[in-house]
């Protein structure tokens, strides 16, 4: 490997390495923030202490998440010019603004409420600390919006033109630019992603304490409220993901061809390829389980459609087939797997045993990191599938890459292993930790935390309205 | 008056550097001064009167980097590139520092080892912020529209000076602020630390000042001849008089008064650099107009900005305000 080759891959190692951690914490962040205003709604509107119990117990474990969030995207938004300053200076005029549109409109915004959101509530009242959850939800989505816009524009890229300068610059109109091809496809595919990915995670805490303790009101309504989620939200998600394979179809084949393993050309029907082991060398998926005609019915809906295999496109613009033929297959499966634990709630629900089959609860608990591994997969399948573009068809990976020699980046590869292993991992085990506590039915305000800004005498106050609540509410019973 | 785009653009970025460096500047000092207070009472104090607020501080770093890579996407990518490595170091020391605000509460058997790692982080984090604006100043090879250098060209005895300045400004800066923020034993240590921090800061901005001018010759005509002279004359004696009033309100006097002292110190520093750079973005190579983004995306840009921008400042003034007054162990007061 010569020393510009070996630079290229360290700077992409790098890239991948740090975006994939970041992406498991929004993908959490953007569904718990969605859960905590709807449970703050929920208590504000029955006043029932479960609810805020609820806010109570997962605020602790957001603010976590949303820590190493913030912590993991400030380092994205540096390593574009660190590592890529040819693609920022060129492709920096239409992604730049979008980015800055993403810290105007969504960072500030959640970072301004968060505080609030955290240590406020006896500072400002029930209502604009609902706000506040609001607002934070909201900023959540909006940078959902602007960073796949810009990333779906590197996908699909459109409106654009080349200047003297040779940058890429909008054609006119920004609307095209924004609302290029991939981005409404990519956009609900990956904003349901976060919220599937964040009931899988419920549920499973909610299973986890119902086989300890069914009569525990916490994990009943927690459990009970992931398991809608799912068993409404998964066949969507199969509905969008499969609507978002027909736009990739349309505007980068190729990355569908090495999604299926389509190597070859098929005249009339394609199989689908169930398994296999890809071998780009000798263009062929060796020891493959297909099923004959299939692929053509799922990408054309037709059973006899001709389908185009790599062999109708160049070498040099294949993306790396193994690895997407593979991200792929593990997304597929574990969404069919999610679909599967949606139906199986529901049937329990129907005979009205949904806190009382263990099997089910086993079953949640088993999925509850399931959905982090989908959208890893998911993000390496369009990512790595965008290959070897940065934007696509119109800026390779090779000609995106800055000028730093592989030493300075394998230096800075082993320190992000090194950092992000030592912080992440002992966030992820904090987070683990507390969500082996049980909700409790007088779950504390995040109090041990930084958190406690109300003060001492507002805060015992808080909590003694709390409890006279929890009281009422039990004598009720 | 010709409406220069490119300039409205420059002020943004100067202004979202201010602010950051005015608010994360703090935070960032509390944390370098952080092993310093006592176990207990001291830290909780010292951590909850920043925590509600530093991830919107640290946003303008990030408004900062997303905003120069959109609006001179030129300079963002010449300049990161020379600055890898105090860059890089930068965000490991950000993630350290952003970690613990929660880590050292949920992991009290290890507590001791989280507010090391605030510390450390924070001190990395200032000093190579510190090294990449000398190393800015200093300047940059460039061949075409790409870094030319070395990923060394970074560390000189100028960017080590300025690097060490900035820790001590953002030390003073934590310093003041735990003057505003509490009372008690934390109020009366930070008081202390205040007055050797003060020297630091005046003798730091000395020694750039004067060593500023003999990095290139066109610091040197900026400065030494007119109109530049006329501020050379005067900034001195401003500076000076600020410090001592500084020195001596951390004695006595309103609670707030050294904090905005020190705050109008980073400001003259930040004029200085103005003064030096203008109207360059990477010094004496390439100028704010050849490294500006195209004019729709300039426009395009400043229509979000000149809505959300005024937005933020309200709400973030309001997030502020719902925290007002003393902090103490237990919370704001």
């Amino acid at each position: 490997m010569t020393g510009t080759v070996m630079a290229l891959n360290l700077a992409r190692a790098q890239f991948a390495f740090t975006v994939s951690f970041h992406f498991i914490f929004p993908a959490f962040s953007i569904g718990l923030a969605s859960y905590l205003a709807v449970l703050e709604a929920l208590w504000l509107k029955t006043g029932k202490p479960v609810y805020d119990n609820l806010y109570r117990y997962w605020i602790k474990i957001f603010s976590i998440v949303f820590g190493m969030g913030v912590v993991s995207g400030v380092v994205l938004s540096y390593q574009f010019g660190t590592n890529w300053a040819v693609f920022s200076d060129k492709a920096g005029p239409i992604v730049g603004p979008l980015m800055a549109y993403e810290v105007l409109s969504a960072f500030f915004l959640e970072a301004g409420f968060l505080g609030v959101m955290l240590f406020g509530i006896n500072k400002v009242g029930p209502r604009l600390h609902f706000l506040a959850t609001c607002m934070v939800a909201l900023g959540t989505l909006l940078s959902a919006t602007w960073i796949l816009a810009a990333n779906s524009w590197m996908q699909t890229p459109a409106g654009w033109m080349l200047n003297e300068a040779g940058q890429f610059v909008p054609k006119g109109s920004w609307l095209p630019v924004i609302f290029n091809p991939s981005f409404p496809y990519r956009f609900v595919h990956t904003v349901i992603a976060a919220y599937l990915t964040t009931s899988l995670a419920v549920g499973a805490v909610g299973a986890w304490h119902l086989l300890r303790d069914r009569d525990n009101a916490g994990a009943r309504t927690m459990f009970s409220m992931a398991m809608w989620m799912a068993a409404i939200v998964a066949p969507i998600q199969i509905l969008a993901g499969d609507t978002q394979g027909l736009n990739t179809q349309e505007y980068q084949p190729a990355k569908v061809m090495a999604m299926e393993g389509h190597f070859d050309s098929f005249a009339a029907g394609a199989p689908l390829v169930l398994f296999g082991f890809p071998d780009e060398e000798n263009r062929r998926v060796n020891y493959s389980v297909e099923i004959p005609k299939l692929s053509s019915l799922v990408l054309a809906h037709d059973l006899n459609a001709p389908l185009a295999g790599l062999n109708t496109i160049a070498r040099r613009d294949w993306p790396p087939v193994a690895i997407i033929f593979w991200s792929f297959r593990v997304m597929v499966a574990l969404g069919m797997a999610m679909l599967g634990l949606g139906l199986f709630s529901l049937l329990a629900r129907v005979r009205g045993k949904l806190y009382q089959w263990p099997v089910l609860h086993r079953l949640a608990v088993l999925m509850g990191p399931a959905g982090f591994v989908a959208v890893i997969a998911g993000w390496v399948t369009t990512e790595v599938g965008r290959q070897p573009f940065t934007v696509y068809h119109a800026l390779r990976t090779v000609d995106s890459v800055s000028p730093i020699a592989s030493p300075a980046v394998t230096g800075s590869l082993l320190a992000f292993v090194v950092v992000y292993f030592g912080t992440f991992v002992s966030g992820a085990v904090y987070i683990v930790k507390m969500m082996a506590k049980p909700p409790s039915t007088h779950e504390t305000l995040p109090e041990e935390a930084p958190i406690r800004t109300g003060g001492i005498a507002p805060a015992a106050a808080f909590n003694a309205a709390a409890a006279h609540r929890i009281d009422r509410s039990e004598g009720a019973e | 008056m010709h409406f220069d785009l490119t300039i409205v653009w420059a002020g943004i970025i100067v202004f979202a550097i201010a602010m950051y460096v005015v608010m994360d500047g703090f935070d960032l000092g509390i944390g370098i001064l952080f092993t310093r207070f006592r176990v207990g009472a001291e830290r909780t104090t010292a951590m909850n009167a920043i925590a509600p607020v530093w991830d919107g501080n640290e946003t303008w770093l990030v408004m900062g980097g997303g905003g120069l890579m959109a609006a001179f996407p030129l300079a963002y990518a010449i300049i990161l590139p020379a600055l890898y490595a105090p860059i890089i170091a930068m965000l490991l020391g950000l993630v350290f520092r952003g970690v613990a605000f929660e880590f050292r509460w949920r992991d009290p058997d290890h507590r001791a080892r989280w507010d090391a790692g605030f510390c450390l982080g924070s001190i990395i984090a200032t000093f190579a912020q510190g090294v990449t604006l000398g190393a800015l100043l200093q300047g940059i090879k460039i061949s075409g529209r790409a870094y030319a250098g070395g990923y060394w060209d970074w560390i000189t005895p100028f960017s080590v000076l300025t690097g060490v300045s900035l820790v001590a400004g953002y030390a003073l800066l934590g310093a003041c602020w735990l003057i505003w923020k509490t009372s008690g034993p934390l109020h009366a240590e930070a008081r202390r630390l205040a007055r050797p921090l003060t020297l630091a800061l005046l003798a730091a901005i000395g020694a750039v000042s004067i060593y500023t001018p003999f990095l290139s010759n066109k610091y040197y005509e900026t400065w030494f001849t007119s109109p530049g002279i006329a501020a050379l004359a005067v900034m001195p004696v401003v500076v000076a008089a600020i410090g001592l009033m500084l020195f001596r309100r951390i004695g006595q006097g309103r609670d707030f008064l050294p904090f905005v002292l020190t705050l109008s110190l980073f400001g003259l520093s930040l004029l200085g650099l103005a003064i030096s750079m203008w109207p360059d973005v990477i010094p004496s190579r390439v100028s704010i107009w050849e490294a500006a983004a195209p004019k729709s995306s300039q426009i395009f840009m400043l229509v979000g900005a000149s809505v959300l921008i005024p937005l933020i400042l309200a709400y973030t003034s309001w997030a502020y305000w719902v925290f007002r007054g003393k902090v103490s162990e237990g919370g704001y007061h």
